[in-house]
């Protein structure tokens, strides 16, 4: 029995490795300085590059973390300290259905409360729609790292003579930024990988553009967009801005969990 | 008379956990406050700096005097009370994220310290502490690298940097080996020439050891306060001696 | 009448001189109280509005349709009919498909790392399992179209025919896209987060449990199936609520792979649809305001089934793993 319970499990964590191998297979040999300086070119012809959906991802994801992780550190917050009453439970709640919310549903959301009233897509209406994502996500992780911090911390810095206010920031929250700094970038990764949300908001374009009120390219789109397109050229950029996406979010979750790992004292 | 009580009930979801106790505390004396556990030494403790209404459901009633003051008269900050009178705890509590020197430092930079005073106070205080010599050549490493021991001075000079008039310990060496509770049990003799000083202890020994003057608590009332040789040897109630004598607790 | 007063003075002196905890009494503390709050309140502002937007647009769709939009199985543009049934059919397939191939992989995954892996192997295995929960939906969409399908085609497929093709569930012509392609990604994408919990679940069985089995003499696998399977019955029930709750709802790789075609077949080799997946492709070409009401209505129906299944995992993960954050993280 425990030999077949390992087998299942190496077969869990096959894919992972197949997609790995075939994105490498299949992507790497297209990483050159052309694939990451230069715009799309016209369909049918071979050559060029995503730079302009890897900065459009960037702003998008910058400016969903500018807006998500105040808000959602600062909802995480209240959850460990003034959540022990009905609005805690309420925003508890409505937090975990937010968090099992399907990201399309939010996408469709972001379009009627941003697009659909502003008359055209735009960035910003796909950062907000990645914003509403990471809000809950990283509410509830905050949370969790804040409730490891042991009260007596809280307690000595009070009989010091600590405002709530300060014992709250910089005593308690202090404590825990590494694990919330590692929820926040985890959460970020996750929505730098997101296409959902972004399909009926950013909506994607074949141009370099920076303008958060205009259309803009995401990684994520553009991948969807060559890999079902009818051509091998296409297919060829899609494995490649693949590799890209999966080692920004690897990357991404690497870097949180050393910051996990380098916290300064134990929790 | 420093500190005194006045008919103080401290309560835990409306459950009084202490009931009445009435008490006047000695200016530069160390008090302990002894008594089995569940007795409500330590909420006594809590209710002298206002942190027992920080608890779950704690609720006071009566009034704790300092120099006076009842420090739950209206308009009063605990803040304030609570600089006036500081806490060790039973377990040390240095803070992760700081460094030794920041955590000395942690009280005065609330009080609105002058940067270049710091660095004066922090010594002093170390000093006070006797742990200036063990650590003054890494201020600025983590405090969690220090032993238990070294742990609890750090936390003795962290409330003693902001120059508190009483300085309250709950079971201060419970956690400490038996050499390292021998210099805390020092240090509190040294401190007493400068501080009000009251610990509750569930070691009779080092009550009769370290301290003036000693109350005993059991199911919440206040059974006896004396002076500690008297109350060692020839305690008034029958209750004390049970206690002091091993008969329960 | 009169009425005899009780003695106020000395009980209203009593509640008087009671001081309630002191909360925010001081202004920097209510302030900062206040802040946290506001920044707290903007998530129930979020999902209200979430709410009403969804179901203000997909009014029409329902005042039109009733309870025949859930039922019924024509979905025509042209004559502006709209009927889920396949979409509802399509999401519940796929995903009954995913658990029955993620669940017994999931479990041994949680098993085996609470349970048999040496420790050595524990971190980096979990760590595989965690950065599964990290590949973007859309690179499993496109390895399961450029890897996935013509392995099925070509190697999976034919003898399946060959040996099961009498049963209902493999008829037809495959030709790629189907149910089966959809179900397996969603597997792939579902181990993790089922997996997450599980672990989670088993480290919350009290190790009293396990040793009481060990000291009848049980070997350490009938240990974890006599003592720490059941007593984390509900909480492993839950988790796989939770892999349901994410297959529902998944949307880019499920409509890069399962076909797009509103029609219900119970072979897994035909084409499919699911809820999310007509939404991402039929959204931008919605017509006429009907259709785009009818979208919002499919919408709003994944929203309702899928907040109904994680409030059922959370309450049966929280049996045996009170108050954790569910889900919020894999592994």
């Amino acid at each position: 029995m425990t030999a077949l319970v390992g087998m299942l499990s190496a077969l869990a964590v096959l894919p992972l490795i197949l997609i790995f191998g075939y994105l490498i297979l299949k992507g790497a040999s297209s990483l050159n300085l052309e694939f990451f300086l230069s715009n799309p070119v016209p369909a049918g012809q071979s050559g060029g590059g995503v730079a302009h959906a890897i900065v459009g991802s960037g702003i998008i994801v910058g400016l969903a973390a500018l807006v998500g992780l105040p808000v959602g550190i600062g909802a995480g917050i209240f959850l460990a300290e003034y959540g022990s009453g009905r609005l805690g439970w309420t925003v508890r709640f409505v937090a975990d259905v937010l968090n099992g919310t399907p990201s399309i549903i939010i996408g469709i959301f972001a379009w009627t409360w941003i697009v659909r009233p502003q008359g055209h897509f735009s960035a910003f209406a796909g950062a907000v729609a990645l914003a509403v994502i990471l809000i809950p996500l990283v509410a509830r992780t905050t949370e969790e790292m804040v409730r490891l911090v042991p009260h007596s911390l809280r307690e000595a810095a009070l009989a010091l003579g600590y405002p709530r206010w300060r014992t709250s920031l910089s005593i308690v929250v202090r404590t825990a930024l590494a694990g919330i700094v590692t929820g926040g970038l985890v959460g970020v990764a996750r929505v730098a990988g997101e296409t959902a949300p972004l399909l009926f908001t950013t909506l994607g374009n074949l141009n370099f553009s920076t303008h958060v009120t205009e259309p803009m390219q995401a990684l994520p789109l553009q991948i969807y967009v060559y890999a079902t397109g009818p051509f091998p050229e296409w297919h060829r950029l899609a494995w490649a801005a693949s590799l890209v996406l999966i080692l920004l979010v690897f990357g991404l979750a690497l870097v949180a969990r050393r910051v996990a790992a380098n916290r300064y004292g134990t929790r | 008379m420093h500190l005194a009580t006045e008919r103080l009930t401290a309560r835990y979801h409306g459950r009084p956990a202490i009931t009445e106790v009435s008490l006047g505390i000695r200016p530069r004396a160390i008090t302990a406050v002894i008594g089995p556990s569940g007795c409500g030494k330590s909420t006594f403790l809590r209710c002298l700096n206002r942190m027992h209404e920080l608890s779950d459901g704690g609720t006071v009633e009566g009034r704790v005097l300092l120099d006076g003051t009842d420090i739950y008269g209206a308009g009063v900050d605990a803040v304030q009370v609570r600089r006036r009178v500081g806490m060790v705890f039973q377990r040390p509590t240095p803070f992760p994220t700081m460094s030794i020197y920041d955590n000395v430092a942690a009280g005065l930079r609330v009080n609105g310290v002058a940067r270049r005073r710091m660095g004066e106070i922090v010594e002093r205080s170390l000093a006070q502490a006797a742990l200036w010599d063990e650590v003054k050549d890494r201020l600025h490493g983590s405090a969690l690298a220090l032993s238990g021991g070294q742990q609890q001075r750090l936390c003795i000079a962290r409330a003693l940097a902001t120059e508190p008039e009483v300085l309250l310990m709950d079971e201060p060496a419970s956690a400490l080996d038996p050499l390292a509770t021998q210099r805390v049990e020092e240090l509190m003799v040294t401190l007493k020439q400068a501080y009000t000083i009251v610990v509750v202890t569930h070691n009779l020994q080092q009550a009769s050891r370290v301290s003036d003057y000693t109350g005993f608590f059991y199911l919440g009332d206040l059974v006896e306060f004396d002076q500690t040789a008297r109350m060692f040897t020839n305690p008034s109630d029958g209750r004390t001696e049970a206690y002091i004598t091993g008969r329960f607790g | 009448m009169t009425i005899i007063a009780p003695n106020l003075g000395a009980a209203a002196r009593g509640t008087a001189a009671t001081r309630r905890m002191t909360r925010g009494a001081n202004p920097a503390d209510r302030a900062y109280q206040a802040v946290v709050t506001a920044l707290a309140l903007a998530l129930p502002a979020l999902l209200l509005a979430l709410i009403v937007e969804l179901t203000i647009n997909a009014w029409p769709s329902i005042e039109r349709f009733g309870w025949a939009f859930v039922f019924t199985a024509t979905w025509d543009p042209v004559a502006d009919v709209y009927g889920a049934g396949p979409l509802i059919f399509g999401t519940l397939a796929s995903s009954v498909v995913a658990l029955l191939l993620a669940v017994p992989m999931a479990f041994s995954v949680a098993i085996f790392l609470t349970e048999f892996a040496p420790r050595w192997l524990r971190r980096p295995l979990g760590f595989l399992v965690e950065l599964l929960a990290a590949v973007p939906s859309v690179v499993y969409g496109l390895w399961g179209i450029f890897v996935l399908i013509p392995f099925l085609r070509t190697v999976v497929v034919p003898p399946l025919k060959a040996a099961f093709g009498w049963l209902p569930f493999f008829q037809g012509v495959f030709y790629g896209n189907s149910m089966l392609a959809g179900g397996i990604i969603l597997a792939v994408m579902v181990v993790p987060y089922i997996a997450a919990v599980s672990r989670e679940v088993l480290n919350a069985v009290p190790s009293s449990q396990r040793e009481a089995a060990l000291a009848l003499g049980a070997t350490r696998w009938e240990a974890v199936w006599m003592a720490v399977l059941p007593y984390g019955r509900a909480g492993l029930v839950g988790a796989v609520m939770l892999g349901l709750g994410r297959a529902l709802g998944e949307t880019m790789a499920v409509t890069m792979v399962i076909g797009n075609r509103h029609d219900i077949s119970l072979s897994l080799l035909q084409p499919g649809y699911t809820m999310a997946a007509a939404i991402a492709n039929e959204f931008s070409e919605a017509t006429t305001s009907l259709y785009l009401s009818a979208l919002f209505e499919v919408g709003l129906t994944l929203f309702v089934i899928t907040v109904l299944v994680n409030a059922a995992a959370r309450l049966l993960v929280w049996r045996t793993a009170p108050g954790r954050a569910v889900g919020t993280r894999a592994l």
